[in-house]
């Protein structure tokens, strides 16, 4: 399988990405708290650069015991990242999508070699 | 840049480009040979708001001109029109919205016209129907001599400066200030001849909208005979309205209001028997969606069968005349592909539907939302996607593929040769 280059790891600091392509696709490739995460730039909705736009932490509204609503709030546990043409979101762990979890972006193998990081096509 | 994101994270971006942002469907129109295809777009918009320096001083009235100036002067961006407050962003999500200022265009080509182009040219779209945004709340605005200065100045403007920058390929539906009849008729007769005009609209977000009025008759009637096209556009209101107030979360006020706002006037439109008054106006209900058009063909249908003798003028069921309109397609629901051909089959998609985009909107549609469609013939995606609208606003064909494309599928009504 080949290992196309993306970058230094200098070069990707936590919370950001990296768009490369990779034979006809375009994979994003997300450095998210120490981890590499890369999917298909390709959004399942109408095709939009997928990994191009805002990462958020996941929108959440937990309920207290009576049902009644805590509110709004932001996860401490999922960040997504957002299609900027019509803000699909999709979890940044699993490239699957936030409001329907059968819908999930191709992932790709990311791997670490010396000072170095590549994508597995 | 840097983008808004929850507690300290911090987001890069580059700069807005359009074309840039929508490389993906430029490919999308590569891939399906789009260029060969005739494609209109009836419902695109830009900002007016961002010209209104060069839009007031069109106000025909000395005080409200003056008025206005002044606040836009005071404010920098005008708030002369009601506003409609909104979460259209998704909290930036959506990233053309707060990026848009930073969008690098060339100074001697009016801004909205180059970006328009950028997005055109990238969905290969022929031709589109130029809308403003924020006046499509202008039936709010609480002074009526302001709906009418506003509305003339921006349709002086439009015909004047904006449309003639894009070389024929934007045209408008010119905003009739609803409110006041006799303005709606002075704009017809004035603006109805000029060149890029292809019919007048009148913005649904209203309390109060009797289209049955009988001093709108003498409106219908000159549109009809200037052989233009009648359109609804739908929207929200979301605070303004008794009806959307009980709705917490802006998805339910935008989802609600856009459809609720054309099934209202149409209602209202049908049963008072305008098809048979007006056969030969082309009316179009724009931006919302189509699935409410199967409920309410349903529901008008089963009350008429009882009820008929509300409705006198009616020769046919409700949903006979609503089949005789047409409608736009966006924000198409495609969710339940069944249910969404039969919404086709309901409304003769082939002959009665209009593609638009909504560009640069936040649930704008691309062309392939219609050309991927499993159930649709050839003859059906080339109709929807621009036949139809080139023979409604008689728009000619860009290249010579198009050409033939519009005669094997009869839709060729006007030739750029000629």
């Amino acid at each position: 399988m080949p290992e196309i280059f993306i970058c230094k790891k200098s070069e990707l600091q936590d919370g950001e990405r990296k768009i490369v392509a990779v034979g006809e696709d375009e994979v994003g490739v997300f450095l998210h708290q120490g981890r590499y995460y890369a999917y298909s730039n390709f959004c399942l909705h109408q095709g939009g650069p997928a990994c191009e736009g805002l990462i958020i932490a996941k929108t959440q509204e937990l309920l207290n015991e009576d049902r009644t609503s805590q509110g709004l709030s932001f996860s401490k546990d999922q960040t997504n990242f957002v299609c900027p043409w019509h803000g699909y979101e999709y979890d940044i762990k699993t490239g699957e999508c936030d409001s329907d979890r059968r819908l999930k972006l191709r992932s790709y193998q990311v791997v670490e070699k010396s000072s170095d990081i590549y994508v597995v096509s | 840049m840097h983008l808004v994101s929850d507690n300290d994270r911090v987001v890069s971006v580059d700069e807005l480009n359009t074309s840039r942002l929508l490389r993906h469907a430029s490919k999308q129109a590569e891939m399906r040979k789009f260029d060969e295809m005739m494609i209109v777009d009836v419902d695109a918009h830009h900002y007016e708001a961002e010209n209104f320096k060069d839009i007031i001083p069109f106000m025909e009235n000395d005080v409200y001109r003056q008025l206005s100036l002044a606040q836009i002067a005071k404010s920098g961006r005008g708030v002369v029109n009601t506003t409609n407050f909104g979460f259209q962003d998704i909290g930036g999500r959506v990233t053309r919205y707060p990026l848009r200022a930073s969008e690098r265009t060339p100074p001697e080509k009016m801004r909205d016209i180059e970006i328009g182009e950028r997005w055109m040219d990238a969905m290969s779209v022929d031709y589109s129907c130029l809308f403003p945004t924020g006046m499509l709340n202008i039936g709010m605005h609480p002074s009526k001599e302001m709906e009418v200065e506003l509305c003339w100045a921006y349709n002086r403007w439009v015909t004047e400066k904006a449309l003639p920058e894009s070389q024929g390929r934007m045209y408008s539906m010119l905003c009739l200030p609803f409110s006041n009849p006799a303005a709606c008729l002075k704009h017809v007769e004035t603006f109805g001849h000029r060149k890029g005009v292809g019919g007048f609209m009148i913005t649904t977000v209203r309390d109060d909208m009797p289209v049955y009025d009988d001093a709108y008759m003498k409106v219908y009637r000159a549109i009809e005979e200037r052989g233009l096209a009648l359109s609804f556009h739908s929207g929200f209101n979301w605070g303004k309205s008794g009806v959307f107030q009980s709705c917490n979360r802006f998805i339910a006020a935008h989802a609600l209001g856009f459809s609720f706002y054309n099934i209202l006037h149409l209602t209202n439109w049908v049963v008072n028997g305008m098809g048979e008054r007006f056969p030969k106006l082309p009316v179009i209900w724009i931006e919302a969606g189509l699935a409410w058009v199967p409920f309410l063909m349903q529901r008008l249908d089963h009350e008429f069968m009882i009820r008929s003798s509300e409705t006198p003028l009616l020769k046919k069921k409700p949903s006979d005349y609503m089949r005789d309109m047409y409608y736009s397609t966006q924000p198409m629901e495609i969710q339940d592909m069944d249910a969404l051909e039969t919404t086709f089959r309901m409304i003769n998609a082939e002959t009665q539907l209009l593609y638009s985009s909504d560009y640069p909107h936040w649930d704008f549609d691309l062309p392939s939302t219609i050309s991927d469609l499993p159930f649709l013939s050839e003859r059906a995606k080339h109709n929807i996607l621009g036949g139809n609208a080139a023979r409604l606003f008689n728009l000619p064909p860009r290249n010579e593929k198009q050409r033939e494309n519009l005669i094997k599928y009869g839709n060729l009504a006007a030739d750029a040769a000629e």
